[in-house]
């Protein structure tokens, strides 16, 4: 009987994922908001379903009490957002809340698969960083004066930067975290979004030569310091993400164009100069001639993803602790291992879906500084997951970056929780633009129709 | 009044739109171009993620870093290798102490072929293992097995293999070092594959340190497909494809008077055992096997017609094959000297081929050009029955046109009817073939025997290669082993 619930569970999971992608993308297409309130419901019990039978898998599988407590923690923290959001914020954007949801749901059915200590430790950062991040669309909705800091962003960005690149720790080659109070943090990621709103203030009010000279030379000083601190992936993001900001702000092609001129030249030297990029092209091109050291985890992560197949080995039924941090960087493999690459595809549409959504938001903002940040994170947020995804498969060499929300780690988990919570913030700005357009245009249209009632008047008059 | 009111307020709505319409044609452009941007990349990546699961998820199992492969042999016994008269090759048996051992009923006959999977893996062993190591039973049967405490059967491997020709080959080869193929033209299946000195794979455990320190008869080597030998007057078949091809219309004009030996420069060439042939055209000096004649053809051959031949058969390249095998090495070009294409021209000097390869050749001439990708395993399946996979012939490609593999036909029958051969004459079906008597050693007049051949004539079947190492001329040792394999064949 276990058996065939175990082995019945590996197809739910997926088929529940698969209805979940597609209803996403339904929705996407859809005009009408109030037509896409059936979808969202259906879309929570796919989350909650997909959790039910992974946990149960789960403990069938190993018989540990323990994850059933934490499934129902973590069922409470997930239901009690779902319902505060919906309670303080009636205006927020479901699908972007469905998604947050779902895709940390999946980090956590991983974590607790792949090392439970590691589970909980997120499962509480998760918690107090979500509990956080209810009041940040507020903020972002009401606090009018963030548009101005830009010299406040700027500076405290490269601060942030510069204090790891001095003081930081080196973990695996790479300075890229500081403690402090015995809290380890990560501050790239969190400078990332600094550094969105600042490119945002920069540019908002005027996109002219001058102005994209002063961003390019900071974006520049930005993206040097963490390459100087060999946080190669924080880079190229940080350096995308600059790229799409500066073509919206200043909407001109050619921008891009050399910004990708200028990144493949960067890319060149940095092989010749960098061992550590060497190695890295080495590890992609073929694995397996280098398999002892630097091939090694490259290897792994294939060997996972082609055990995996379509349908997945099942939870617990692979090995994907094989694959050095697992839990980080290479959770994709891990994922696509054990809920199988069908599963593993409908998550990539998910989080595609999602940049959609961001984009979507973006494009209905009237104000230019709310669009310019929109799109910058929505730009961040998805080359991430192509770095990380792409690095995992060997589509792109690798570059050691987290999937948000989904990957172990405080500081990504905190930051992705962030900007999901300040695109929020941004769709309500929608809901007020809008209201104030509507009333503008409801008093026009009573003045114009007073009007004609008046000539209609003077008229019967005559 | 009240009409009028809600009229304009419906135009109100209608401006609006229109209104956002105009806005998002000027503001929106960049970002949609930027959605798209995205959207391109991650279907291109989803597009090879779901390529590379498709094509790679079975040969990823085989590497030894793979920790998978220990997880799989825990749950399950490895499964069973068949010949194609369903007779047993490897099995998996389980003591009463549920220890498991790898039983070869056959013992040292598919040593090389088959190979073993105790100490390391190797043979079929080691190309099928993925699916060995891998049980397809239904959900059922498994929760059964699991209930019992017991692991699960791994899939069944049917191979093309023939016990009764591979007894022949083998005794045939007796106590001789050498190898012997033996394969279906028409499809490419290998029928029998003998190497000798062989090893009995159920002891290998035990005799592994012997194995390793006799450096002298590399007892382990597949020599069938890894021995690397000079081929001899087999050779010809290359230097009279590269005479044809640059004589097409007039190649039957050739007329050379062998007086037994053959000078150029300081170099001085013989028939074997010093044989004087008298006045040969072409087609006799490849029956004769003529070693004067070919060396005055190497000479004559331009080197980069010679050189396209050699590539377009296979030299110094990949071999079609997923087993074990060493590449076939020879350089010819305007470097080499005329000393040097003498030799090369029938099959001695810098000419280092594999049984495989010159196989591969003779196939490609039976078959009318066109090479079959050789194999042996025809189909995996799950121990209850259900088709897993199936392997079907495959074309490689054509190695010389139709045309000068008839020619060639041709003339190796005439090997048979009139040249060095005839110990094949006169059997119940037609055969056509080329011997090869290889000198190995400049001091000794010993040679290797080499036969490469088919039958029937008319419309090819079975094809086979031998080589007998250290024993003498391919007519009298390499020959009758291709009689008796061919005998055995149309006699059933």
């Amino acid at each position: 009987m276990q058996h065939y619930i175990v082995e019945f569970s590996k197809y739910f999971i997926a088929f529940f994922m698969v209805i979940y992608t597609l209803e996403s993308f339904i929705a996407l297409f859809k005009k009408r908001d109030d037509k896409k309130t059936g979808i969202y419901i259906r879309q929570d019990c796919y989350i909650f379903l997909i959790q039910f039978f992974s946990y149960l898998t789960m403990c069938l599988k190993t018989g540990q009490i323990e994850y059933l407590f934490f499934y129902a923690f973590l069922q409470i923290a997930l239901f009690s957002t779902l319902v505060l959001y919906q309670m303080i914020y009636p205006k927020n954007n479901r699908m972007v809340l469905n998604h947050m949801c779902l895709l940390l749901s999946i980090g956590f059915i991983m974590l607790t698969r792949l090392d439970f200590n590691k589970a909980i430790k997120q499962f509480f950062i998760a918690a107090i960083a979500l509990a956080l991040a209810l009041i940040i669309p507020f903020f972002v909705h009401k606090l009018k004066f963030i548009k101005h800091l830009k010299w406040i962003y700027g500076p405290a960005g490269i601060l942030a930067l510069g204090i790891v690149l001095v003081l930081g720790q080196v973990t695996h080659g790479s300075k890229i975290s500081y403690t402090i109070a015995g809290i380890t943090l990560q501050p790239s990621e969190f400078v990332k979004i600094i550094f969105v709103f600042f490119i945002a203030s920069l540019l908002y009010e005027k996109s002219g030569f001058k102005e994209i000279i002063i961003s390019a030379v900071f974006a520049g000083l930005h993206v040097l310091i963490l390459v100087a601190s060999r946080d190669l992936g924080s880079s190229i993001i940080f350096f995308i993400g600059y790229l799409f900001m500066i073509l919206i702000a200043a909407r001109n092609y050619l921008y891009l164009l050399l910004g990708f001129v200028a990144g493949a030249g960067a890319s060149v030297l940095g092989y010749q100069l960098f061992s550590h990029v060497r190695i890295r092209v080495q590890a992609f091109q073929d694995p397996f001639s280098v398999i002892d050291n630097q091939g090694y985890q490259m290897a792994q992560s294939l060997f996972a993803i082609s055990n995996g197949k379509w349908v997945g080995t099942g939870l617990f039924e692979g090995t994907p602790k094989d694959i050095p941090f697992v839990e980080s960087d290479f959770i994709f493999s891990a994922i696509a291992e054990e809920l199988g690459g069908i599963f593993a595809i409908c998550m990539i549409l998910v989080c595609l879906n999602c940049f959609f959504v961001f984009l979507k938001i973006a494009m209905d903002l009237e104000d230019i500084f709310y669009r310019l940040v929109s799109c910058g994170l929505a730009v961040m947020y998805i080359f991430q997951i192509f770095l990380t995804i792409g690095g995992g498969i060997k589509f792109i060499p690798l570059t050691g970056v987290t999937l948000p929300l989904v990957s172990y780690g405080g500081s990504s988990v905190l930051t992705s929780l962030i900007i999901f919570a300040i695109m929020q913030g941004m769709y309500m700005i929608f809901y007020t633009e809008e209201k104030v357009r509507m009333q503008q245009q409801n008093r026009e249209s009573e003045i114009k129709v007073k009007k004609k009632v008046n000539q209609f008047e003077e008229f019967e008059f005559e | 009044m009240k009409n009028l009111n809600l009229n304009s307020k419906e135009d109100g709505l209608e401006e609006k739109k229109e209104d956002k319409k105009a806005q998002g044609h000027k503001g929106n452009r960049e970002i949609i171009f930027t959605g798209i941007f995205f959207a391109i990349l991650f279907l291109s990546m989803i597009g090879y993620y779901a390529y590379y699961v498709h094509e790679n998820s079975r040969d990823m199992i085989n590497n030894s870093y793979n920790s998978r492969q220990q997880l799989l042999t825990k749950k399950n016994t490895r499964g069973t290798i068949y010949s194609s008269d369903g007779e047993i090759l490897a099995e998996t048996l389980t003591l009463g102490d549920g220890k498991e051992y790898r039983n070869y009923p056959y013992e040292d006959l598919f040593s090389h072929v088959v190979g073993f999977s105790t100490k390391g893996k190797t043979g079929i062993e080691a190309q099928v293992n993925s699916y060995l190591i891998n049980s397809n039973i239904s959900l059922a049967a498994q929760i059964e097995n699991e209930a019992a405490g017991q692991k699960n059967p791994g899939d069944n491997v049917f191979t093309s293999l023939r016990v009764d020709l591979q007894e022949i080959a083998s005794k045939s080869l007796g106590v001789s070092k050498g190898a012997v193929i033996v394969s279906n033209v028409k499809t490419g299946e290998i029928l029998a594959m003998v190497s000798k000195p062989d090893f009995n794979p159920n002891t290998i455990l035990e005799d592994w340190e012997e194995y390793v320190e006799d450096e002298t008869s590399s007892v382990l080597l597949n020599r069938a497909t890894q021995g690397i030998y000079p081929p001899g007057s087999t050779f010809k078949i290359v230097t009279a494809l590269a005479y044809l091809r640059q004589h097409q219309g007039d190649y039957s004009d050739y007329y050379y008077n062998c007086i037994g030996s053959y000078t150029y420069g300081n170099s001085k060439i013989r028939c074997y055992h010093g044989t004087v042939h008298n006045g040969v055209d072409f087609i006799t000096s490849f029956a004769k096997s003529c070693n004067c004649s070919f060396a005055n053809m190497g000479l004559e051959i331009d080197r980069n017609i010679y050189s396209d031949i050699i590539s377009s058969l296979g030299f110094n390249q990949a071999l079609p094959v997923d087993f074990i095998y060493n590449q076939s090495k020879l350089k010819v070009d305007d470097s080499v000297s005329g000393e040097d294409m003498i030799q090369i021209s029938f099959g001695q000097g810098s000419v280092q081929m594999t049984p495989l390869h010159l196989h591969l050749i003779t196939n490609a001439i039976a078959n009318g050009g066109t090479c079959k990708k050789p194999f042996l395993v025809n189909k995996i399946m799950s121990a209850e029955g259900k088709l897993i996979t199936e392997f079907l012939p495959e074309n490689h490609r054509e190695l010389m046109s139709p045309k000068e593999a008839e020619t060639l036909k041709m003339m190796m029958e005439q090997v048979v009817e009139k040249g060095t051969g005839t110990r094949l004459k006169d059997a119940g079906y037609t055969a056509a073939g080329k011997t090869g008597s290889a000198e190995y050693n400049l001091v000794k007049e010993d040679s290797h025997a080499w036969f490469t051949g088919f039958a029937p004539v008319e419309d090819p079947e079975i094809s086979v290669t031998i080589i007998v190492e250290r024993i003498g001329s391919g007519g009298d040792y390499a020959v009758p082993i291709a009689k008796r394999l061919f005998d055995a064949y149309f006699n059933n």
